[in-house]
């Protein structure tokens, strides 16, 4: 008889692929594929930067080889040094994860030349759909519905009106040299039309000295939607349905999940089909993802398609049961597809969040940097899969993206993934930096989120003054309050000594300009609270050493994590994913309070700290200049973005604290003015 | 009431558990006679201080009755300053074994500003002079500034927590859900590779301490060292630490100062020492000299040399030269002394080692001391550390050696007291 092991090798020798594998990527992305790779049996070589020597991906490869300092150009963008770690370490394929080299025509070319195979399409599809117009002019012509409009000279505006019927209302009128939303005006029916064009006509003239007009086909309130292909290179190609990516914010994706409420049946054939006739069109093979937008009316059209694995890929794993980067793997090698059309499942339902280093609070989310000084994946909950490449201890540095991970739950349908999601926000302990858990928690409870109802828009449409933690839109304000309360002001029975004999207390608990007075009587392990006539118990193991506290507050089970607290009464929880900072006084202490002096805070319109971890690119004041109101003073640039940071005030530089290439923390003192 | 102050009583009652406090002396008056005094209008019961004992968390604690030199080393002393405290008042906290004082309005000064202005023309106000800020980050004369009254008082409280009653009492024990068997696998990684790189000290105590408390002594003050009390397994321990984010952590006069003071307390009240060791050496110059360094240095030594209470000493870097000597080495009686993996136990760093040896000449001599000398091996074959343990252990073996050492006994031979170089 064979044993189960020996079974599992031979089958391995049949269905060989490579022996080693350079993962050429960082972070949860690389573990993800060093995971596959250790299921099939394939060595795997590690790449890594100076600062991510102690890194996850680094310790489960194989092997790892450092190529670099910490900048990105300089390490996983190093063709060079990366290409001389494959020489060295004989590695016989790599896997470019996304970002970084994944969709970069010369690195597969310089691979191919090596006889390395790139686990991906080759250099003629990845070119193809990285060129904007190309992939357009492609999609066209495989029948893939495109955004309809018209580009030139239009004569008057009968003819903006015929073009305008052609294409369909609603379309947007505007100057073709105008970029981006400049001077872009909707339109609905034929009068609007006329008016439009009479105004886009004008502005394109005398503007820009160019006639011609752009009218195309407007979008309104569209979603993202998009079809995971797979294919491989004897000509087959799949599509393994869609995914709903419309939660966003600056363009940037953050709740993902698959399948989309939205499609019906009809539309994901038509669009998994149009998606795989592109596929073909370009010769594709490996996995890749054609997005699409979709209108109110279930019209979509082709935006792009990404030659690689995507970041969101493991919801459609979830449904699908396929694990993406075998295949990817097994096409690579030259295998043909082992499913059918008809073999692809849905089943169930899967979301995504990611869980990013970064304060939801500052426009939905800018980066924050530091030590995840503990970190514990809520693993515990079923049916929750967790992507990261970090554990307790790790550093989130400005070099790399911000992302901890992506927290994935499954269930049958819809609701039960999304409160097990709920289930493993709450119970996901993440300390050191920032984090988008409160944001993240809120989108996927919010009533309009739950029913489907979502657009690229959601999040400015929801929270259009920004994100400002829980809002208390659900039930009554007053019960969140005392359960919030109630299950913080345990916290403060911390009884040091037992020799105390006190078993009742008489609080008083500051929350946010709210100030309510809690009684709190102990009877055994349970607590009765009693606030604002509210009389609550309370009951839980108490273990105080963790970071995580299950409560039950009348009965419902709550999980709330205990993120700090001082001798001064100042604790500050989460709870349902926001935290809250809370001052729990003795009665006594509280109302000695008011005698305390308020102390002044410091006047900042004189100085300018940093908002965020970066990089300094730009100086432009020096002691001694003036400035203005509104003046650009210095250029910070974090995680991509570059930030302009503007004098509050018009005066005098007293000090510069920054030079260009500094790195600077939070709240780091820039400049200061007289 | 005095804006931003609260009364002598408010302040008991905030300091004391409820209905614990019994006063002594209420009916004392003054007793002085000149310039009108003793008119009755002039006179109150309990003139201008409340006494008597009361209870913190159940524990008994006096509130201003003993101030005396004699009692130094029986019971554990703490002054809050809450108001002005000048001339010869200021020696009644300066005897204790901690001051703390409230921020902007608590002063502590031999002589107030007016007195400086006559004799030294020297224009100060009273904060710049003897307030908190002052006396926590300069003169080194007080350990904590809070924000304010309650926030002191509150502190105190939780300060108290840690302490035992006198020198005869156990410290606290508190129940401890924090596993003593917990790993703490970030240490694995938190010591930088670059041996030039900073790293927080404060990050290494805080997760070996039972549920990350760590109540910081002194923090801003000669900040290239720390110390503090935190527990382990429930029980209180005084932790020193080398903090290389400042100064690099080398040792100079003020950081000697402060952890000799720290550690003599915590041996009087039998408070185990944790000593975390990442040090290049003492800080060079005329400066350091010219103010004694020797002298001042020698207190650290002394200290940890006399101290009989448990001593668990981790070597997390560099351990150089003298100043690894003074740092609660084994030479000094240590009774468990450890290495992390990335210990460098030497005479001095290979750079300038290599100088000195060499002369220059020899340019692969620094590859070669590295090689011989940064790294733990060479002091762990002389038996002077005890083992060379992960990182992540760290917490595990600390709350196994005191266990183990919890009933650790050590006389020194009789004498009226130690001559400690002052």
């Amino acid at each position: 008889m064979l044993g189960r092991s020996s079974i599992a090798c031979i089958l391995r020798t049949l269905l060989k692929t490579f022996e080693k594998l350079l993962i050429a990527n960082r972070g949860e992305i690389a573990c993800r594929v060093i995971k596959t790779c250790k299921k099939m049996g394939i060595k795997t070589v590690a790449i890594h930067s100076d600062v991510d020597a102690n890194a996850v991906h680094v310790k489960m490869a194989d092997e790892a080889v450092c190529v670099g300092p910490a900048p990105t150009s300089k390490s996983y963008l190093n063709m060079d040094a990366i290409m001389e770690v494959i020489k060295k370490t004989r590695a016989q394929a790599v896997h470019p994860g996304y970002g970084f080299l994944s969709e970069n025509k010369e690195f597969a070319r310089r691979l191919a030349s090596e006889g390395v195979t790139f686990i991906g399409p080759d250099t003629h599809a990845i070119q193809a759909m990285g060129d904007k117009i190309e992939s357009k002019l492609l999609a066209k012509n495989a029948k893939v519905n495109t955004i309809p409009g018209f580009d030139g000279v239009v004569k008057d505006a009968d003819e903006a009106v015929r073009i305008a019927r052609e294409i369909g209302y609603p379309v947007m009128i505007k100057a073709s040299a105008g970029g981006g939303g400049k001077g872009m005006r909707i339109a609905w029916d034929d009068e609007e039309t006329r008016e439009g064009f009479r105004f886009s006509s004008q502005e394109a003239a005398s503007s820009f000295g160019d006639d011609r007009l752009l009218i195309e086909k407007f979008i309104d309130n569209p979603r993202h939607i998009e079809i995971q292909v797979l294919a491989d290179k004897h000509g087959n190609a799949l599509w393994l349905n869609e995914r709903e990516c419309s939660i966003q914010r600056r363009n940037q994706k953050v709740v993902e999940e698959a399948p989309s409420t939205f499609l019906d049946p009809e539309t994901r054939r038509a669009m998994g089909e149009q998606a795989v006739a592109l596929a073909k069109a370009v010769k594709y093979s490996s996995a890749g993802t054609v997005e699409f937008l979709v209108d109110s009316s279930k019209n979509f059209y082709f935006l792009e398609m990404n030659t690689r694995l995507q970041v969101e890929h493991p919801v459609t794993e979830c449904i699908t049961g396929l694990d993406l980067v075998q295949e990817m793997i097994r096409v690579a090698k030259g295998y043909p597809l082992r499913h059918k059309q008809a073999d692809i499942p849905i089943n169930g339902w899967a979301v995504e969040c990611r869980v990013y280093a970064e304060d939801p609070y500052k426009s939905f989310g800018l980066p924050s940097i530091g030590k995840l000084s503990q970190y514990q994946e809520p693993l515990h909950v079923p049916s929750v899969r967790v992507d990261s490449g970090i554990q307790q201890g790790s550093d989130i540095s400005i070099y790399y993206d911000p992302m901890i991970s992506k927290l994935i739950t499954y269930g049958s349908n819809r609701a039960e993934a999304l409160k097990r999601m709920e289930e493993a926000l709450d119970n996901y302990v993440i300390r050191g930096v920032a984090h988008n858990i409160s944001l993240l928690r809120e989108v996927i409870i919010h009533p309009r989120f739950v029913q489907g109802d979502i657009s690229t828009k959601f999040l400015p449409e929801v929270y259009p003054d920004g994100f400002k933690g829980k809002c208390f839109w659900l039930k009554c304000e007053k019960h969140e309050i005392s359960v919030k309360n109630s299950s913080s002001v345990c916290f403060f029975f911390r009884i040091p000594i037992a020799k105390s004999k006190q078993s009742s207390w008489e609080l008083s608990v500051r929350l946010g300009d709210g100030i309510y007075p809690v009684a709190v009587s102990k009877d055994g392990s349970s607590f009765s609270v009693e606030v604002d006539g509210m009389k609550l118990n309370v009951t839980s193991e108490w273990n105080l050493a963790s970071p995580l506290l299950s409560v039950t507050i009348d009965g419902t089970q709550r999980t709330i994590q205990r993120l700090s607290r001082n001798a001064s009464g100042d604790t500050s929880i989460q709870f349902l994913g926001t935290v809250y900072k809370l001052q729990i006084l003795t009665k006594v202490a509280a109302e000695l309070s008011k005698y305390m002096p308020e102390k002044a805070a410091e006047d900042t319109s004189s100085i300018l700290r940093s908002p965020m971890p970066g990089a300094v690119v730009a100086v432009s004041v020096k002691p001694g200049d003036m400035v203005s109101e509104g003046q650009e003073i210095c250029v910070i640039e974090a995680m991509k973005m570059q930030n302009s940071m503007i004098a509050a005030k018009t005066g005098k530089v007293k000090a510069v604290h920054c030079k260009a290439g500094d790195t600077v923390g939070e709240g780091d003192l820039l400049v200061e003015l007289e | 009431p005095i804006p931003g102050k609260l009364t002598a009583r408010e302040r008991i009652l905030l300091l004391l558990d409820p209905d614990s406090f019994d006063e002594y002396d209420m009916f004392v008056e003054h007793r002085c006679s000149d310039f009108g005094m003793d008119s009755s209008k002039n006179k109150y019961p309990g003139d201008s201080v409340v006494t008597g004992r009361g209870r913190i968390n159940g524990r008994l604690a006096y509130v201003f009755s003993q101030r005396n030199v004699l009692c130094s080393g029986v019971v554990p002393q703490i002054s809050l300053i809450m108001g002005p405290c000048a001339g010869g008042a200021v020696y009644s906290p300066a005897l204790t074994d901690f001051t703390f004082m409230v921020k902007d309005t608590s002063y502590l000064f031999i002589t107030g500003p007016d007195v400086v202005k006559s004799v030294t023309n020297e224009d100060v106000t009273q904060e710049q002079l003897g307030g908190a800020k002052t006396h926590t980050s300069v003169s080194g004369v007080a350990h904590r500034a809070f924000e304010n009254d309650i926030d002191a008082l509150l502190n105190l409280r939780e300060f108290f927590n840690y302490l035992p009653l006198s020198n005869r009492d156990p410290a606290p024990v508190r129940e401890c859900h924090d596993p003593s068997d917990r790993l703490v696998p970030e240490l694995d990684m938190l010591v930088p590779i670059e041996s030039t790189k900073a790293y927080d000290m404060l990050d290494i105590i805080h997760s070996i301490a039972d549920e990350r408390e760590f109540f910081e002594i002194m923090p801003s003050y000669a900040r290239n060292i720390v110390v503090g009390f935190a527990r382990m397994n429930g029980r209180t321990v005084g932790i020193v630490g080398n903090q290389p984010k400042v100064a690099s952590g080398c040792l100079d006069i003020n950081s000697s100062v402060k952890g000799a003071r720290f550690v003599r307390f915590c041996d009087a009240f039998n408070i185990p020492l944790i000593t975390f060791v990442d040090v290049p050496g003492f800080l060079p110059g005329t400066a350091q000299e010219y103010g004694g360094i020797i002298r001042h240095g020698a207190k650290l030594l002394f200290a940890f040399a006399e101290a009989t209470v448990p001593k668990i000493t981790i070597i997390t870097r560099k351990a150089y030269g003298g100043a690894y000597d003074v740092m609660s080495s084994k030479h000094l009686r240590g009774d468990a002394n450890y290495a992390w993996p990335t210990a460098e136990v030497a005479v001095m760093g290979a750079k300038g080692a290599v100088q000195i040896i060499f002369r220059g000449k020899e340019a692969d001599a620094e590859a070669e001391y590295v090689d011989k000398f940064a790294n733990p091996f060479p002091a762990a074959m002389r038996g002077f550390v005890d083992d060379i343990i992960q990182p992540s252990t760290t917490r595990v073996r600390i709350c196994h050696d005191l266990d183990v050492l919890a009933s650790k006994t050590q006389s020194s031979p009789w004498k009226k007291h130690a001559n400690i170089p002052l």
